[in-house]
């Protein structure tokens, strides 16, 4: 099985992303931005960086690129998708999944290791997960995640938060001023989905963390995620994801 | 076809938290300014269409503005018409025009 990573002009975690996939035992590929050809993969992931050179928003410019629009049409497939850091800059403003990430609250570039814990562990991107608080680090400028009240409920609500920053007990840190949240986003969202469940974002980068060599392999939980559900996904012969509504029903 | 010149000043929503603004607004204290407040801190880009009418170019604007240059989710956008090549360019600047004394 193949999972494709994008490089961009001003990808930097490109590499690593193929290294931590290639420890998981996948053939990892790079695909390249000014292709729409995927290359047959069964699942992308969307790198950290500086795609573009932030110009104009972090995200922006990249989203209009030639591969995301073939990566727009495999996520409404239902393949999986996982944007880190820049990736997760360049999901929100294609809209595949909601919200903004704004500047950082301290308007500080945030580069250090934080506590992020998934919410759930029934989600594509979490199923390999212990649960536990994982330690990762994060390299952003711009990684506040913003969306109105009613867009966060709605979140909430559906599962769509993914990932929170969280301290070292595990809670949430929800006073936004607190360096535990390394850029001020709103109720401690690291990481969200779309509706559907198959795209998802997030700014810590797992993949820095995958190989006990880097310090700790907490990552490779979900680097692990993403492999086992591009298997199932391929094994069911590609099925298009399941609209909220069925997804309840 | 006409060549028309327009800005699109794009500005962090109302509510929406401008941490340079904010940091911008903090710096005050130290040049002795105490009579400036709620500083918001945007982005600025002049382009140029061309086009048959004003209304034509200023839709290209407008659609430009809503899918690329501005976030609607986070930022508002106001588009102005220019009269001369920049409003960089001192012949056409009229906002930044100092009285004379």
């Amino acid at each position: 099985m193949r999972i494709g990573v994008v490089t961009f002009p001003g990808s930097n975690s490109d590499v690593d992303s193929l290294n931590a996939l290639t420890v998981a035992g996948v053939e990892a590929v790079t695909l390249w931005h000014e292709s729409a050809d995927l290359a047959g993969v069964s699942a992308i992931v969307l790198p950290g960086g500086f795609s573009y050179g932030d110009y104009l928003r972090a995200g922006v410019i990249a989203r209009f690129s030639p591969v995301m629009r073939s990566i727009k049409e495999f996520a409404a497939g239902g393949g999986h998708v996982l944007g880190i850091c820049n990736g997760f800059q360049i999901l929100a403003e294609s809209g595949l999944v909601p919200g903004a990430l704004l500047r950082n609250r301290s308007i500080r570039f945030a580069g250090r290791l934080v506590n992020i814990k998934p919410e759930r562990l029934d989600s594509p991107f979490t199923r390999a997960a212990t649960g536990a608080p994982l330690r990762v680090p994060v390299a952003h400028g711009e990684g506040c995640y913003f969306a109105d009240d009613a867009t966060l409920d709605q979140l909430e609500r559906d599962g769509q938060v993914l990932f929170r920053y969280v301290h070292d007990d595990g809670t949430p840190v929800l006073d936004p001023d607190d360096p535990a949240n390394p850029n001020g986003s709103l109720r401690a969202i690291a990481g969200v989905c779309n509706a559907a469940g198959n795209v998802a974002g997030l700014m810590p980068h797992p993949e820095r963390m995958s190989e006990s060599v880097l310090g700790t392999d907490g990552g490779m939980q979900l680097i692990r995620s993403l492999v086992e559900s591009a298997a199932e996904w391929e094994a069911a012969g590609r099925p298009s994801p399941k609209t909220r509504a069925e997804a309840r029903a | 076809m006409s060549e028309f010149r327009y800005a699109v000043n794009v500005l962090p929503k109302p509510g929406i938290l401008d941490p340079q603004g904010r940091a911008v607004e903090q710096s005050l204290p130290h040049l002795n300014v105490t009579a400036v407040s709620r500083v918001r801190v945007g982005r600025r880009v002049e382009l140029t269409v061309t086009d048959d009418s004003e209304q034509g170019a200023r839709a290209v604007v407008d659609g430009l503005a809503k899918e690329l240059l501005s976030n609607p989710l986070i930022e508002v956008y106001a588009i102005e018409l220019l009269q001369g090549t920049s409003s960089a360019d001192s012949s056409s600047a009229v906002s930044s025009k100092v009285p004379a004394k």
